[in-house]
């Protein structure tokens, strides 16, 4: 067999169930210490997948700001206010049966989705080519989304200022 | 074997959905709950650059400003968390029960 | 099997590139082993330099002038103990070294040794070497806190604290760089007649972007690329910790930080980890401002004599560093005792005027000159690592994000509009 036609599915199975384990670990662990780590490996399995769908600068700017901005965040968060009872409570809260009813609603509600849109979308109709995605994501930030762009840079400015102000012991 | 199509992204995206919902619905650590929002919000970026590898690339400029979203909330939900901790010294979701009659 | 390894030589891509595997294997156990190499030599280059600059001999005593100093301390590290405190979080406190070290290494996938010598060349390599390195951040926070020790924790956070402010300059100066590629000097911005003219994110591709521009982004629209490297090798100091932004773990100040409560071979792994990040930082500096595998002065000492030269250096320094290895044979005592360390001094003299006299054979001598001039610049940013240990003090931890924020943030966003105005405007 063609080293391509077998490496793409190995990839994609072995990528997304990365991801999918280290969703479950995520929601199990008793330590918040460990699900912060499954979760960095799902995010970087993740980043991963996106490179398999002709995304390199998502991949890396998931790399960059996921796994080593947002998870250096949670983890310093974890840090501060670990407390060793918390492990040894009680995990799951009172409700977890009608969550995970919930949850496998949601689930059937999905996959009926796409059992019946099956049809609505075609398997692969657009292959970017990989060696400009960079640069036509700029063109496209800085023309067509120029707007959004801008309020997503002010909107990371009221976060900063607001999470400074909330963290302060006095204001 | 059956080649990769967007559905094979879409399912896995859907089952990262779901995992995400059952940890914010499910577990008490205030933390946990919100790492589970940012597995709800990885599974949307998935679904977003899946397609976009059909329609263009505008799927990935928006699951680039959900991955800016989510750094700003998850500052802000920190920093919630952090000064509640300080208040009450207790980081499970069912002792903030500070306002119930 | 040997007309399989000569049509390699005439590959001219990268193998990740062409897809060839079993190249990029080879390629990937080289550079490996020439990093752990590499980390041994800039141990013992460290603790020789240091001793110099402090008036001191240094090692002298495991092999002719502490050369196999480096061994002995592996030896030992590998013998001692593995201590692991006692409510630490054991699962954590294993894998602290392994991210570190795992994120220090990843990056060399895009190290480009040459415009074919690199494992492979990503169109966001750039960017996928900024975000790996980022990565250690997290082994470093983890080490700190699963010691379950307050030395540790208080150094892990400043050092994560520290190595993320300086992140953020580190980005504005790369950025600044990036830019350049597409801004040909006297040209319409962004467009350009060459194949390589809008910009790139690729490592190769930055260099062949100074190639072609006959310019190393250090002296273009100077002093813009001067500062944007003087930003970018400030961030870098204080990016893997060291001198004179070691205050996290200088043994003064906090017994180690992060790394106390580490011993034997997993403080092996940290220092491995500390000093491939440096090598691997360097490399960026190097192949971002200073033109990579370039040789200096392409554009005004050309010419066939001075190319045969540059490409008769190789050889040249390595005949020298056998002449100096041959003069410390003489000045040794005369003592039986000597006896050993004079004949092992002798016979690394001879090795090294051995890869001398080959590195003047035309076949070598035409295909390592990419690969030399790219090893000898990341060596000058190993010295330079050095001397600022030894000469310069600490900074106390609030003047040190006092200059991450206020000071290099502030330049090189400066740095970032002045360039783009010049390239629109130019």
């Amino acid at each position: 067999m063609q080293p391509a036609a077998v490496a793409t599915p190995f990839f994609f199975y072995m990528l997304s169930g990365l991801t999918l384990l280290s969703g479950v670990l995520v929601i199990t662990r008793k330590n918040p210490v460990h699900s912060a780590l499954a979760l960095i490996l799902g995010l970087l399995a993740q980043a991963g997948l996106y490179l398999m769908l002709y995304a390199p600068f998502v991949a890396g700017v998931q790399i960059i700001l996921y796994a080593g901005g947002i998870m250096v965040l949670f983890l310093f968060v974890i840090m501060l206010v670990n407390i060793e009872r918390s492990q040894k409570e009680e995990q799951f809260n009172r409700q977890w049966v009608v969550g995970i009813v919930a949850a496998a609603a949601l689930g059937v509600l999905f996959v009926l989705v796409y059992i019946k849109g099956h049809d609505l979308f075609p398997p692969h109709s657009f292959v970017p080519p990989e060696n400009s995605n960079t640069q036509q994501v700029g063109v496209m930030l800085y023309g067509q989304y120029l707007f959004a762009f801008e309020i997503a840079s002010l909107l990371l400015l009221v976060a900063i200022i607001g999470a400074v102000v909330m963290a302060k012991k006095r204001i | 074997m059956v080649p990769i199509t967007t559905l094979h992204y879409l399912v896995t995206a859907a089952a990262l959905f779901v995992l995400g919902v059952i940890g914010v619905l499910t577990r008490r650590n205030v933390v946990i709950v919100l790492m589970s929002i940012e597995l709800i919000l990885n599974a949307v970026n998935l679904n977003l650059v899946a397609f976009s590898r059909i329609w263009g690339l505008h799927g990935q400029i928006f699951a680039i400003f959900v991955i800016t979203d989510a750094a700003a909330e998850a500052a802000v939900g920190l920093g919630i968390l952090i000064a509640f901790f300080r208040n009450k010294e207790t980081v499970n979701v069912d002792e903030v029960d500070l306002l119930k009659w | 099997m040997l007309d399989y390894i000569t049509s390699y030589l005439g590959m001219n891509t990268t193998p990740g590139q062409a897809g060839n595997i079993f190249w990029a294997v080879v390629y990937i156990l080289v550079v490996f082993g020439g990093v752990s190499v590499a980390v041994m030599a800039m141990n013992w280059l460290e603790r020789k330099a240091l001793a110099h600059f402090q008036i001191r001999l240094g090692p002298m005593r495991v092999g002719p002038h502490g050369l196999l100093q480096p061994i002995a301390d592996a030896l030992k590290l590998f013998t001692k103990e593995d201590i692991i405190p006692d409510q630490a979080d054991k699962f954590v406190f294993w894998i602290a070294p392994l991210i570190i070290l795992c994120a220090s290494f990843t990056v060399y996938i895009v190290v480009p040794f040459g415009p074919t010598h690199a494992i492979t060349d990503l169109n966001i390599g750039i960017l996928f070497m900024l975000g790996v390195s980022s990565l250690s951040v997290l082994g470093v926070v983890m080490a700190g806190w699963a010691s379950n020790s307050h030395y540790p924790l208080i150094g892990a956070l400043r050092s994560s604290a520290q190595m993320v402010s300086y992140e953020v300059a580190m980005g504005m100066a790369v950025v600044s760089a990036i830019l350049m590629t597409s801004l040909h000097g006297l040209g319409a911005y962004g467009v350009a007649a060459h194949s390589t003219g809008t910009g790139t994110l690729s490592m190769i591709g930055i260099v062949q972007a100074q190639q072609e521009q006959q310019v190393w982004f250090l002296f273009k629209f100077f002093p813009l690329g001067l500062i944007a490297f003087v930003i970018f090798a400030v961030a870098m100091v204080a990016e893997t910790n060291r001198a004179p932004f070691d205050l996290p773990e200088a043994e003064s100040e906090l017994t180690a930080g992060f790394h106390t409560e580490y011993s034997g071979l997993r403080w092996s792994l940290f220092m491995l980890g500390e000093y491939a990040a440096m090598i691997a930082v360097s490399s960026i500096a190097v192949t971002l401002w200073m033109g990579g595998w370039l040789r200096p002065f392409p554009n005004t000492l050309t010419g066939d004599t001075w190319d045969l030269v540059f490409a008769l250096l190789p050889g040249a320094i390595f005949v020298a560093l056998a002449t100096i290895a041959f003069v410390g044979v003489a000045r040794m005592p005369k003592h039986p005792y000597f006896r050993i360390q004079t004949l092992g001094l002798a016979g690394f003299g001879v090795v090294l005027g051995l890869i001398g006299v080959v590195l003047f054979l035309p076949p070598v001598r035409d295909r390592i000159q990419d690969i030399f001039w790219f090893i000898a610049k990341v060596g000058v940013f190993m010295y330079l690592y050095i001397w600022y240990r030894a000469t310069w003090p600490r900074y106390r931890f609030d003047q040190l994000m006092k200059v991450g924020w206020k000071v290099l943030l502030p330049i090189g966003i400066g740095v970032l509009i002045l360039t783009a105005i010049l390239g629109v405007l130019l």
